[in-house]
């Protein structure tokens, strides 16, 4: 363009200036370097869960222990769920990079398809994840036990089903002699935790909260068996303890009327499965991953409606779409990283 | 309020570039020209550096005069926060926080960086403007609502935040501990995260405004100094800042959500808390992860600056030009891994100390390699003492000075002595504060003719440059005797020394004192920058198109400001910019756009 454009320039290096050196709009350079930024932000947090997890040692739970249900399948299944959304999250990534493949072919209706079939993919994890920690919070049917010695132990087993409550003492609500069949684990687990339970030698009796004191029909717990996470005066951190001492130890702790002495599910300050941080790190770090993944729904959405509406056609180009793509490959790519640290290691 | 903006004026031929006649609002307020920006940041920066700096004065009085009434005190304090006229001990740490993060992140990155980089990228690289003028707006938005939040959070009834400027937990965490841990901790950490966000956005685009738009010829080996260290320091931001977010989100749902990931086994007032099992030493990793890269965020941009002006008013290229690259490149790579050397007495294995000190030691080598070429530039050169160039020159004195101390703090087994003490504040405030702030007012002289089209009056800055420089090392220097006599940072009152050794602790008192009068002093001066910074915005004499008769590109656009910044099409790039005196040539400068003569080899 110039009249003086002399031959010093040299035009053959991408470097030489006018051309972007890497042949990429300045926007999809940002979305680029905004990722660097983003993976070091998680990168931030995934340290300060290692660098915790590392002082806790052993009383870390390990990831097959907590997660192990289906839904309407029960327990049981370790890790089956979360490799279920963890690969429809990366499938979604596949459909991602077909609506782009569509794109530079200019073929809208194919971008329509792939897109839509990526905000599937994409309701689906965010979805599995709030059925996931609504798991999380609410928890196994044995909780965490307090046992007498101060340690604190994870129970496994198999839980004998709870029948029914049959009404000794009358309350509030319930006249003596009912028998009760409806939220029954409910009210259990909550009398449990706040100390309201004795065992008469036959049977458990517990106090509802209208006041009445109910004895509770349940088959007999079997094949208990108690993992020490905790360090107490007597077991120390790994000890396994099974059979009839299992079955003594558990139930003098949870008969002991003391509040707290079981802990069941997880909220930010306790969990039952291990450090008050496992919780903790796991509603944050899931959490913020969580909230990636639905603002990148949402963009999807809002790039979708453009699509449907024909605006990038007219504009020549699907870069757009691109970009979205950049970001929605991220977000699965630090779900791996977050999938490792929390479920495998 | 857009509608103004949109009404095309035809009268303005440049090719690619409609000119839009612009209304008030969409010229001055929502601007998306990087000139405007860049003035923006500006003026919010010398309005948040002058109450930081209000700040200092008044903690200053305090250490000087422990307990004494003063007028000043209850004059901007008030009853509340200095009954009687002295002040009180939480607003002290309130003082030093604000007055700490208001310096650090306000008016060091945000002003530093968020003027001269948009006012000089796309200037000094031939380009129209930033790649998006829209995030560009967007980031000096943020940048003012978080100075606003940041402002208000020390009028809060419980006072600002008071757990000093690294805000480390569990102090920061606990409202129950300090009173500023409350409101006023909360609208910090809001204001900082909006801060990172106007980083992160502003950095993205400098980075891509580099990489992508730079003029025909202009290779990355032709770019000024300046773009280079403006372009690490985006890098640099890119990569720290986001680690202070996780530590920031994390220390938010500490205080707000009861979690403990940096909470473990406190008593507070007699009341065992439940937290356990946290650490606050995660925290200080996080937080230095940033914290150090942080220094370089504010220094480079200075040394950039200072490279440009001290090579111009020399009349003579830059001494190494690639090696300058080199050790900016270099010092924005250590600063990654010398995180540690804050941590010395946190408990660190003494061999992981020993790590840090290596790896801190080895950017004296980049450091060293800078300051000689700017002393090889100087040397014989026909200098042109402008007050920028006065100022350049401080700051390669104080950037010596404080490297210096630097050797000491760097040192585990030294660092161990006069850690936390006032040697500590002595020495980043020469090497950091001190070398920034001379590196920003030598900007601010050398670019005034672009930015406002008119010149600043010499003699005043004259007088600025010799207040500043005596003023503050009057308060630099004798501080590091006051912290090698043992005076903790932070502290109140520093009587208590008095009792058990005497020397000591009348020398802490002395040079406190004196200390107090030279800030007063360099405060004071700052008046005289103000002033001729203002009128001469309005009354100043018209600035020629080259005032310093410099090689950059921005001297080729026209001195009043015009949307696209070049009449016609972009210049093209022949040669480096650092083309003064060359050998042979009969002109004293030659600047970038002119074609290489017959014969003539490029640098």
């Amino acid at each position: 363009m110039a009249g003086h454009a002399s031959n010093e320039l040299s035009t053959e290096s991408p470097w030489g200036g006018k051309v972007s050196p890497f042949s990429t709009s300045y926007g999809k350079l940002m979305m680029w370097f905004f990722l660097v930024s983003d993976a070091l932000t998680f990168g931030g947090l995934l340290i300060a869960y290692g660098f915790t997890r590392h002082s806790a040692q052993d009383a870390w739970p390990i990831g097959e222990e907590t997660f192990n249900s289906m839904p309407f399948l029960g327990h049981g299944y370790p890790l089956l769920y979360v490799a279920l959304m963890t690969f429809i999250l990366i499938v979604s990534s596949v459909t991602m990079v077909l609506a782009v493949e569509a794109g530079h072919r200019m073929d809208k209706k194919g971008v329509i398809k792939w897109l839509a079939l990526t905000i599937v993919g994409g309701f689906f994890f965010v979805g599995s994840q709030a059925w996931e920690w609504s798991h999380f919070i609410h928890g196994s049917e044995f909780g965490k036990v307090e046992l007498a010695d101060g340690s604190q132990a994870i129970v496994k087993g198999h839980f004998g089903e709870i029948k029914s409550f049959k009404v000794e003492t009358a309350g509030a609500h319930h006249k003596k002699g009912e028998v009760i069949k409806e939220d029954l684990l409910h009210a259990y687990q909550h009398a449990m935790s706040a100390g309201q339970i004795k065992h008469d030698g036959k049977s458990a009796l517990l106090t509802l909260h209208d006041g009445s004191i109910v004895s509770v029909q349940k088959e007999a717990d079997e094949h208990l068996e108690l993992v020490i996470k905790t360090n107490g005066d007597k077991y120390k951190i790994g000890n396994k303890i099974e059979g009839k001492e299992a079955l003594n130890i558990y139930g003098e702790a949870v008969y002991s009327g003391e509040k707290n002495r079981v802990i069941y599910g997880a909220n930010l300050e306790q969990n039952e499965y291990g450090p008050q941080q496992y919780g903790q790190f796991f509603f944050f770090i899931t959490g913020f991953h969580g909230f990636h993944v639905f603002s990148g729904v949402i963009i999807n959405i809002i790039i979708l409606m453009g699509v449907i509406k024909g605006t990038y056609h007219k504009r020549g180009h699907y870069e757009m779409v691109e970009k979205t793509g950049l970001y929605w490959h991220f977000v699965d790519l630090v779900w791996v990283f977050v999938f490792t640290f929390f479920y495998l290691v | 309020m857009s509608a103004v903006a949109h009404e095309t004026n035809g009268n303005h031929g440049h090719d690619d570039h409609a000119h839009h006649e612009e209304g008030f609002v969409s010229k001055y307020i929502f601007s998306q020209d990087h000139k405007m920006i860049g003035k923006q940041f500006l003026m919010t920066a010398i309005f948040m550096g002058v109450v930081a700096m209000l700040l200092s004065v008044l903690f200053r009085i305090q250490l000087a005069w422990p307990g004494e009434s003063s007028d000043f005190l209850s004059f901007f304090l008030g009853e509340q926060w200095a009954p009687g006229g002295v002040l009180k001990e939480d607003m002290y740490l309130g003082l030093v926080t604000i007055h700490g993060t208001i310096m650090v992140f306000f008016l060091l990155t945000g002003g530093l960086s968020g003027t001269f980089s948009n006012m000089l990228i796309p200037l000094q690289l031939g380009a129209r403007d930033m790649a998006s003028g829209f995030l560009n707006m967007l980031s000096y938005w943020f940048f003012l609502i978080s100075s606003v939040i940041m402002l208000c959070s020390m009028f809060v009834e419980t006072g600002p935040a008071m757990a000093g400027w690294t805000i480390y937990p569990p102090l920061s965490a606990l409202p129950q501990a300090v009173s500023g841990s409350g409101t006023g901790m909360t609208l910090w950490l809001v204001s900082m995260t909006i801060f990172i966000a106007s980083s992160l956005i502003g950095s993205l685009n400098y980075i891509v405004t580099v990489l992508n738009l730079r003029a025909k010829g202009m290779s990355m080996t032709r770019m000024p100094l300046t773009i280079w260290t403006f372009f690490v320091t985006a890098i640099l931001g890119v990569l720290s800042f986001p680690v202070l977010l996780s530590a920031a989100l994390l220390l938010m749902m500490d205080r707000l959500a009861g979690t403990s990931f940096y909470l473990s086994d406190i008593i507070v007032g007699g009341e065992m808390l439940t937290n356990s099992g946290g650490s606050p030493i995660l925290y200080q990793h996080l937080f230095w992860f940033l914290g150090h890269p942080e220094v370089y965020i504010v220094l480079l941009p200075a040394l950039g600056l200072s490279s440009e002006i001290i090579s111009t008013n020399s009349r003579k290229p830059i001494f190494g030009y690639r090696a300058m690259i080199g050790s900016i490149l270099a010092i924005g790579f250590l600063s990654f891994i010398v995180w540690g050397h804050h941590m010395f007495i946190t408990g660190m294995n003494p061999f992981l100390g020993s790590v840090f000190v290596f790896t801190t030691l080895l950017i004296a080598i980049p450091s060293a390699v800078k300051v000689f070429n700017y002393l090889t530039t100087l040397w014989r050169g026909s200098l042109h003492l402008t007050p920028a160039m006065m100022f350049a020159i401080g700051l390669v004195s104080t950037f010596i000075t404080g490297g210096v101390t630097g050797i000491i703090l760097a040192d585990s087994a030294l660092d161990i002595a006069v850690h936390d003490t006032y040697f500590v504040v002595a020495h980043f405030h020469v090497v950091m504060g001190m070398s920034a702030v001379f590196g920003m007012f030598a900007g601010v002289y050398h670019w005034f003719p672009k930015m406002y089209g008119r010149m600043m009056n010499l003699r005043l800055g004259y007088a600025h440059f010799w207040i500043t420089i005596v003023g503050a090392y009057g308060v630099f220097f004798p501080m590091h005797f006051v912290g090698i006599a043992g005076a903790p940072r932070r502290y109140y009152d520093n009587s208590v020394y008095n009792e058990f050794d005497t020397i000591a602790g009348d020398m802490i008192f002395d040079l406190n004192v004196i200390i107090t009068i030279f800030a007063i002093i360099a405060a004071l001066g700052q008046i005289i920058f103000l002033f001729n910074f203002f009128y001469s915005i309005y009354r100043g004499p018209k600035a020629p198109q080259n005032p310093w008769r410099s090689n950059t590109l921005e001297w080729t656009t026209p001195v009043e400001h015009i949307h696209g910044n070049w009449p016609g099409e972009l210049p093209t790039v022949h040669r480096w910019p650092y083309d003064y005196s060359k050998p042979g040539s009969d002109v004293d400068f030659i600047p970038q756009n002119v074609p290489l003569a017959e014969g003539e080899h490029d640098h």
